[in-house]
């Protein structure tokens, strides 16, 4: 690192340090609130399931794969009934019914919303990211291309059709994990540690944001859903970069954040973003908010903040 | 000749190239993994003779794979926790349902709250009656050893079949070693056997004598040609075949068997078939 990159870090480390002095005050939960209930939802999901065995009430029955809630209303992941076509079986009504339930739910709010706030990995994937980060594993690793994970989504169709089986159900961690806590299938969990270690030492955010077919499915179901993230105060950023920091997808923020010049909307459509909304918690000068797809609305930039740099309003 | 079809330097930019290069790549390394995941699944499809299949389980293994979400809500339904989801690791496919009659029996549920519960069809809604299930079929493995063969009144599996007198039977013929008592012997029926196990799991020896097995390694199967002579000649109301010499038949000393197999009297009393009762 030559001296002048030192100087310039350090300079901009004060300059960050000034401005957040002067920055209205973000409490714990503003900074970690969405992290915050997508934990609580996803610990939640798990609890419809153990409600039977560990309380006595049976709320949901089954797994993510497929279940019923309250003895009415059946789910069933998509990606594993088109699989199943794939592999030749005509799945009955109950099935399809559930599959169109789940598909149209993600389809019309958040297709990757099932990641972040549903998929049991994404606590482990992000456990790992943060681990990494710890152990100031600097080196990104192993990245391949965020589409890979359309490749592989048409390689698990095609497998599935060739030998004639759900084939992605053999190596799937999101499965394997739940049949772990709701059936003591317990073995299947090294199927969750392998992730883990593959995003902890093997590629940066490898699996989630490159590799994982459902991630990749859910993606391309929600190209058109309405809940989304806008960078409607984006005339605020100050180029932090503490959102694409904390973001498991960054390529999704940069056409919305940095797009007013060149007419983008400032909400980020890109189908691979989760709406997690840790951007939203995470920036000091509050350039996002949820909203949906057609609110390309934005709020001007926070005069109180500029003028609070400048030193002395009172 | 035109610049547009034969650029000097080769037909492709370097940054395309390098995008096909990537691409090529990419298809390479996922088509590799996509094969070694088809392997291994190819590999997990045998099941391990122990491993029974819930009632209506679609019978043909592979198609059951391509049915079965893995979802385990036959597994919540059972009431008797005989059914288990494979773990990964196990011999069965990780995420199917099975049971091992040795371990917990199918009770044979009136209801059959599996089936109610599959999504799927992975257990096939037509099975109303359980009494039509093919789990597998009992069948005793081991002569040498059930102590009904060697002329004892045991007769645990017997009286624990749920469809006593149908599916099992108590055959009697004499005991050749003593010459003067008789062994009861038991007998299944394939027809009314569901498989439940609940015979193996009765069986009083340490390794059960009478063991339920998969369908597919119980039974034996005939060519599609073949024909039992006796059934078609009563079908037909007389020989297929106008004109057949009926030679003399051959026996020892003198014995004389009846000529003319079709039309003889029944060596076997048919009104006796599955008879004796305790
Ligand atoms: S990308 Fe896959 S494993 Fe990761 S959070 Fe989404 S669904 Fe779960
Ligand atoms: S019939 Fe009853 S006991 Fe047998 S597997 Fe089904 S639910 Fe369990
Ligand atoms: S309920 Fe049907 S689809 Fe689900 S695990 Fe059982 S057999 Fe498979």
């Amino acid at each position: 690192m030559t001296a002048l990159d030192a100087s310039s870090r350090r300079n901009r480390a004060t300059r960050l340090a000034e401005r957040d002095a002067k920055k209205p005050f973000r409490g714990f939960w503003d900074r970690h609130r969405f992290l915050i209930l997508r934990r609580l939802v996803q610990t939640g999901v798990f609890a419809l399931f153990l409600s039977g065995p560990l309380i006595g009430v049976k709320i949901a029955e089954g797994t993510i794969a497929s279940s019923m809630t309250f003895g009415v209303l059946p789910l069933t992941d998509p990606l594993i009934l088109l699989q199943s076509f794939a592999a030749g079986h005509r799945p009955e009504g109950l099935a399809i019914l559930g599959g169109l339930i789940v598909a149209a739910f993600y389809g019309l709010v958040s297709g990757r919303a099932y990641c972040a706030w549903v998929c049991p990995i994404d606590p482990v994937t992000d456990l790992a990211h943060w681990t990494r980060e710890k152990l100031g594993l600097k080196a990104k690793g192993f990245q391949p291309r965020p589409q890979t994970r359309l490749y592989v989504l048409v390689m698990i169709l095609v497998v599935s059709f060739a030998t004639g089986t759900i084939a992605w159900e053999l190596v799937n961690p999101i499965t394997h994990a739940f049949r772990a806590v709701v059936f003591g299938a317990t073995s299947g969990l090294v199927f969750v540690a392998a992730v883990f270690l593959f995003d902890l030492f093997v590629a940066r955010r490898g699996w989630c944001s490159h590799l994982c077919p459902v991630g990749a499915f859910y993606g391309l179901l929600g190209s058109r859903a309405y809940l989304r993230v806008s960078a409607a105060g984006r005339a605020g950023c100050d180029h932090c970069m503490d959102c694409y920091a904390v973001c498991p997808e960054p390529q999704v923020i940069s056409p919305a954040l940095e797009g007013a010049a060149k007419g983008l909307s400032p909400v980020i459509l890109d189908r691979d973003c989760t709406t997690c909304g840790r951007c939203i918690d995470v920036c000091s000068t509050s350039v996002f908010r949820f909203t949906h797809r057609l609110d390309t609305s934005e709020t001007p930039a926070p005069a109180a903040t500029r003028s609070n740099s400048t030193g002395d309003t009172p | 000749m035109s610049p547009k079809t034969t650029p000097p330097e080769g037909l492709v930019s370097p940054e395309r190239r390098k995008a096909l290069e990537t691409a090529a790549r990419t298809v390479v390394g996922v088509g590799v993994a996509g094969v070694l995941v088809g392997a291994h699944q190819r590999s997990a499809e045998a099941m391990p003779a122990e491993a029974i299949r819930p009632p209506g389980a679609i019978g043909d293994e592979r198609r059951f794979l391509s049915a079965c979400v893995r979802c385990g809500l036959c597994v919540s339904a059972c009431p008797w926790h005989t059914l288990k989801l494979a773990d990964a690791g196990e011999t069965v496919v990780a995420g199917t349902p099975y049971f091992v009659a040795r371990k917990v029996p199918c009770e044979m549920c009136d209801d059959i709250p599996c089936v109610k519960a599959c999504p799927t069809g992975a257990l096939d809604h037509s099975l109303v009656d359980i009494g039509k299930a093919k789990m597998g079929t009992a069948v005793l493995v081991d002569e040498e050893h059930c102590l009904n063969f060697l002329g004892l009144r045991c007769d645990v599996c017997y009286r624990d079949c749920p469809v006593i007198d149908k599916a099992i039977t108590l055959e009697l013929e004499s005991n050749p070693r003593t010459r003067k008592h008789a062994i009861f012997r038991p007998t299944v029926h394939s027809e009314f056997c569901t498989g439940c196990g609940k015979c193996e799991k009765s069986c009083v020896l340490e390794e059960a004598a009478i063991k339920v097995l998969p369908v597919r390694l119980a039974r034996g199967a005939p060519g599609a040609h073949y024909r039992l002579g006796w059934e078609e000649y009563r079908k037909h109301q007389g020989p297929l075949v106008e004109g057949i010499e009926d030679l003399p038949d051959r026996a020892p000393g003198d014995v004389t068997p009846p000529s003319g197999v079709p039309d003889a009297p029944p060596i076997i009393d048919p009104t006796k078939k599955g008879g004796w009762k305790p």
